[in-house]
């Protein structure tokens, strides 16, 4: 199991483990059903489709209570999440793509109003080419909508990160929007190993939602978005951003405490065998697993190589980051980015990492490579690649490329 | 935290804002001017209104109160001056003059 740390283990768990096999989306289902929110609108979209369908079995069986509302458009699911949330229900959806796109402007005011509304986001590139594969394009093109965005290897962390969302939501010091994603069809239909929590130990770990203010509250009214002249607009952005920074807390918080029930750790991001790492690459989701596994094989060899899987994008944890890639003493970084910014010069990964380690005065090789596009493999042999290109990078052979696709026929 | 949003001013630095800016209060549009924005504004002659009361219900910003039967004044501190009003009026009681 990943992430198991000692610290942790010496601490009796709260909950038994129960094993099972499921999907990526199962597992956001099942946790769903253990945690019985109040509210979910949703609209299907390929590869979310089967987490609505799931819970509406639930319901449908009675296993749960939820409010099923189905809506004719994600814009209206997420309007649908915003009313409910304001007025009180834990509220939760799931979509992708195009979904997440249609849904834009209420992720924003999602944020905004301080809603702590949580998105099962099964990761999908977006149109065009028309495609339903994986990359990152949906949730990099959310990434300054204001909500937390925390990101899966496979389908153990998809589960155990849903779980934790709500905590991190629900905080007086954060009330946020979180983002639970997960790669498209690679996490979400691959069927795998799994360690489950029980019932109990979820329903305690999440506790019952009980907001400050809320519309359905007699004798206390509270009016939410209202208009805002010039005076007020731009100090209620900071103020929502100082709630981002906040958030920063909570997550490492909630993940020890989440330790403490499953005996896994969560932090910002997982080092995988960084301890002396020379060669980094640093990226997030399932492509992990690939590089890790690529790790392995370059370190039988001798090479020192290591893995740096990032878990949080929002709140972007800058500083650890770069502390992470100076403590190792890595000589040239590969920064992965399963998503196109158009911009000329990289994805988003390539900007925000290569700006933290700039302003921590932490000035080591990096290339920006972009990979695995809308569901484009990506395997242990291009690691080796990327690897050798870094090699040559750090050794003065070649000058550092920028923005190099990987499997890319040219 | 609830905070009575009268101690809110132009001058109340950010981290005094209530989250999300949120309003503990109803019916504070009241307090807000918005018939500052009218541009056109409806004026009643007396003389040709009857009391009808076809205006009142149709005033998007429930500008025409009623009392006792009869219409009162406008609310000119949120009249929008959008002339449904005077449309509806089947005396020719209600003018839109330009500011
Ligand atoms: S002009 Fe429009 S806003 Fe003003 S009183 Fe007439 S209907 Fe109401
Ligand atoms: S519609 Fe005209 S006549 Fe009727 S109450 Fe209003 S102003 Fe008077």
């Amino acid at each position: 199991m990943n992430h198991t740390d000692k610290n942790c283990k010496t601490i009796q768990m709260t909950s038994r483990e129960i094993r099972d096999r499921m999907s990526g989306n199962e597992a956001v289902a099942y946790a769903i059903r253990q945690i019985d929110p109040d509210v979910m609108p949703a609209f299907p979209i390929t590869p979310s489709t089967e987490i609505p369908q799931m819970v509406s079995t639930y319901i449908a069986n009675g296993e749960i209570g939820t409010e099923f509302i189905p809506v004719e458009s994600e814009h209206s699911a997420m309007s649908a999440a915003i009313g409910a949330e304001a007025a009180g229900a834990r509220t939760i959806t799931a979509t992708s793509s195009a979904g997440l796109a249609l849904m834009w402007e209420e992720l924003l005011l999602a944020a905004s109003n301080r809603l702590p509304v949580v998105l099962a986001l099964v990761n999908r590139t977006l149109s065009g080419p028309i495609n339903i594969n994986c990359d990152h394009s949906d949730g990099m093109g959310a990434r300054d909508t204001g909500w937390i965005q925390i990101y899966a290897e496979n389908n153990q962390e998809a589960y155990d990160n849903y779980i934790q969302a709500f905590p991190i939501a629900e905080d007086p010091r954060v009330h946020l929007p979180v983002m639970i994603c997960q790669d498209g069809f690679i996490t979400s239909h691959a069927v795998e190993n799994i360690s489950l929590l029980e019932d109990d130990a979820v329903k305690r770990f999440v506790g019952q939602y009980e907001p400050e203010e809320f519309l359905l509250n007699p004798g206390r009214p509270v009016s939410v978005g209202p208009y805002a002249v010039s005076d007020y607009s731009m100090e209620a952005k900071k103020g929502q951003e100082d709630a981002m920074e906040r958030a920063g807390s909570v997550i490492l918080e909630t993940a020890e405490r989440f330790c403490r029930m499953s005996g896994r750790k969560y932090g910002f991001f997982e080092e995988y065998r960084m301890e002396d790492a020379e060669y980094v690459l640093l990226l997030m989701g399932s492509a992990a697993g690939t590089a890790k596994a690529a790790v392995d094989q370059l370190r039988q060899q001798g090479i020192r190589a290591g893995v740096l899987k990032l878990r949080v994008f929002r709140p972007f944890p800058a500083a650890e980051l770069a502390e992470a890639i100076r403590r190792c003493g890595c000589r040239a970084l590969a920064i992965l980015d399963r998503c196109e910014s158009y911009n000329g010069v990289g994805g988003p990964l390539g900007s925000e990492v290569t700006q933290a380690l700039y302003r921590a005065k932490v000035y080591t090789e990096t290339v920006n490579y972009i990979y695995g596009l809308a569901g484009r493999d990506f395997t242990v042999e291009h690691v080796f690649g990327i690897v050798d290109e870094l090699r040559d990078v750090a050794d003065g052979k070649v000058l550092p490329p920028d923005h190099k696709y990987i499997g890319l026929r040219s | 935290m609830r905070t009575d949003i009268r101690n809110i001013t132009p001058s109340t630095p950010y981290t005094g804002l209530t989250e999300g800016l949120q309003l503990y209060a109803a019916g504070t549009s009241r307090q807000f001017m918005s018939g500052e924005w009218r541009t056109s504004t409806p004026v009643l002659d007396m003389e040709k209104c009857r009391q009808c009361l076809l205006c009142a219900p149709v005033c998007p910003d429930s500008c025409i109160p009623v009392a006792d039967g009869k219409r009162q004044a406008f609310d000119y501190d949120h009249c929008k001056g959008c002339g449904i009003c005077a449309a509806v009026c089947p005396f020719g009681a209600i003018a839109m003059t330009e500011d």
